[in-house]
């Protein structure tokens, strides 16, 4: 059987290295057969992507600061010029302070607020508006939200705020782009120690929390998360769009912690 | 303590790509071992998983060189 991405391309943004959810996303991706451009922000990052691009048998590395329209401009005039078309994306980016992912949320200042709103929320909008042009009916738009969008968590603080402005953005492009058969879906995926999430004081504790409260009694992978992307970018996923898809081991239909007796072990 | 050694050492090694020579008790893995600051939140979280224990973040900080992490690891594994 061919694989499910066999002749799609698409674009990949905020792998970091390997523990990167979005090289998960990759990583099935590239299983089924799909082909994939990257991008990095700045040369910390290209370093990183560089080699996992050629694991995944890309020569397309592209450097994108989502803050800067020109960059992305210049990504998508790229990938018209290589490609002609575009058949998903994959939008893995967000961006805060580090000292405002800790104590108060009533703390956040206004430019860390702006800016953690435009790389984390605007941006997808931004890359959709490019996309669509080169996307044909089929193509399908993927980002990445969190819990923290709906719920109170500790520290998460202008990263909830942040996620649930992306979570309503994603039903608006899928309200905009359905016409044109373009998808867009978001996954809400458990807490997952990646290099982005180590600046999230708490995280252990996050980690530890669903592990012993979650349905499933542990937390999520990057290649689980990876293998549901798989569905929502291929035609598997054909009827879904404007979707928040949880992969997070059932935690977010919890209304309260696990009774000592019912810990299991 | 040399197995911790042997350990921390093998994760510097491979992660910032240095002979192991290299890898002293002195050297800072940003000033000698050319690494930058996310290789720094990597090696962290490397060592955390190779040694199963919780590195806080102000402990993080203090760990500068492959000496301050044997330190750290031999008293957090102890």
């Amino acid at each position: 059987m061919a694989g499910l991405m066999e002749g799609k391309r698409g674009l990949i943004m905020g792998v970091a290295n390997n523990r990167s959810i979005a090289y998960g996303i990759a990583k099935a991706l590239h299983a089924q057969g799909a082909e994939m451009a990257f991008t990095y922000q700045g040369e910390a990052l290209h370093r990183r992507v560089q080699p996992i691009a050629e694991e995944f048998g890309s020569d397309l590395v592209l450097p994108c600061d989502v803050t800067d329209p020109d960059a992305i401009d210049a990504v998508f005039n790229v990938l018209k010029s290589k490609w002609g078309k575009l058949d998903f994306l994959v939008h893995a980016i967000g961006f805060s302070n580090k000292e405002e992912l800790d104590g108060r949320y009533i703390d956040t200042t206004p430019g860390n607020f702006a800016l953690t709103m435009n790389i984390s929320v605007y941006s997808l909008t931004a890359l959709a508006k490019r996309a669509e042009p080169l996307m044909e009916p089929g193509s399908s738009i993927l980002t990445l939200t969190y819990y923290g969008a709906e719920k109170v968590l500790p520290h998460y603080n202008v990263m909830g705020v942040a996620k649930a402005a992306l979570e309503a953005s994603v039903r608006y492009l899928a309200a905009d782009m359905g016409p044109n058969g373009i998808r867009v879906n978001a996954i809400s995926a458990g807490p997952i120690k990646t290099l982005a999430a180590s600046g999230i004081a708490g995280l252990r504790e996050m980690l530890k929390w669903n592990e012993e409260n979650a349905p499933l009694r542990r937390n999520v992978t990057i290649d689980e998360v990876g293998n549901s992307s798989l569905y929502l970018l291929s035609p598997l996923s054909n009827g879904v769009t404007g979707e928040i898809h949880y992969v997070d081991s059932g935690y977010n239909v919890i209304g309260m912690r696990t009774l000592d007796e019912n810990k299991g072990e | 303590m040399s197995d911790i050694e042997d350990r921390v050492r093998k994760i510097v090694v491979e992660h910032l790509n240095v002979e192991a020579d290299k890898v002293t008790e002195k050297a800072s893995f940003m000033d000698d071992l050319g690494a930058d600051s996310l290789d720094q939140v990597e090696l962290v979280m490397a060592f955390e998983e190779e040694f199963g224990v919780e590195i806080p973040d102000d402990a993080a900080e203090s760990i500068q060189t492959f000496g301050d992490a044997v330190a750290f690891l031999s008293k957090a594994s102890a």
